[in-house]
């Protein structure tokens, strides 16, 4: 579909190299995965809908922040949509650095600004019937 | 002023459609174009206050003057990740 999201399940590994250079000593890597319930509510699926063009430029613009601020890290992100059952990914963080410690900060603070301000939402289906979510997992509008 | 409207999650489900054209007074706001919008589908006030807007996939204030064919989109609330 694009560099940041996808219809098809997520694979890491083209993601980490995509991004590792042989001068790197650390991959930091954070996947969301679809949990089986929610603020007590159970959940078998995950309904993911974007505003796509928006989103990728949100996206692009976290990478590009990040690049500036940790010019040695780089960074892959790719968020799945679609209906996802429990279990599977919905979003992929890598970054890649010579040491550790930029990874991190990078995956954290990507996967941090994703869910602020990339336009994702999502529809849970459970036993109880189908709702979308706001960050705090509150069902809402 | 023309605009186009997209909807989104929750919201497109509220208006039954994922996009429409519509006609604006010159000089309407994007917060005009929300109250008409609050006015027209009262679901839409169940949110504790008002949603963040984007015209032309950017993240903008309320205050923002619409133009002749600005896509433009309320926002309900994100969850991704």
């Amino acid at each position: 579909m694009s560099l940041f999201l996808t219809g098809e399940p997520l694979e890491v590994d083209d993601l980490i190299r995509k991004v590792i250079l042989p001068g790197d000593g650390a991959v930091a890597v954070f996947i969301g995965v679809v949990r089986n319930e929610n603020g007590g509510r159970a959940v078998s699926e995950i309904l993911y809908e974007a505003y796509g063009p928006m989103a990728e430029a949100e996206m692009s613009k976290i990478a590009l922040a990040l690049a500036e601020e940790y010019p040695e890290t780089r960074l892959a992100m790719l968020h799945r949509l679609g209906r996802l059952s429990v279990g599977e990914a919905s979003v992929a963080v890598v970054a890649a650095s010579p040491h550790r410690a930029e990874a991190f900060a990078v995956c954290r603070a990507a996967i941090e600004a994703i869910k602020k301000i990339v336009p994702i939402w999502k529809k849970e289906f459970g036993p109880d019937g189908a709702s979308w979510v706001d960050p705090n997992g509150e069902t809402t509008l | 002023v023309k605009v186009r409207i997209l909807y989104f999650a929750s919201f497109r489900e509220a208006r039954g459609l994922g996009e429409e054209e519509r006609r604006v007074p010159d000089g309407a706001t994007v917060e005009d174009l929300w109250q008409a919008l609050r006015r027209e589908l009262p679901e839409l006030a169940r949110l504790p206050g008002p949603p963040p807007a984007a015209v032309n996939r950017e993240y903008v204030p309320h205050a923002t003057l619409l133009r002749e064919g600005d896509e433009v989109a309320f926002l309900p609330p994100i969850a991704g990740g």
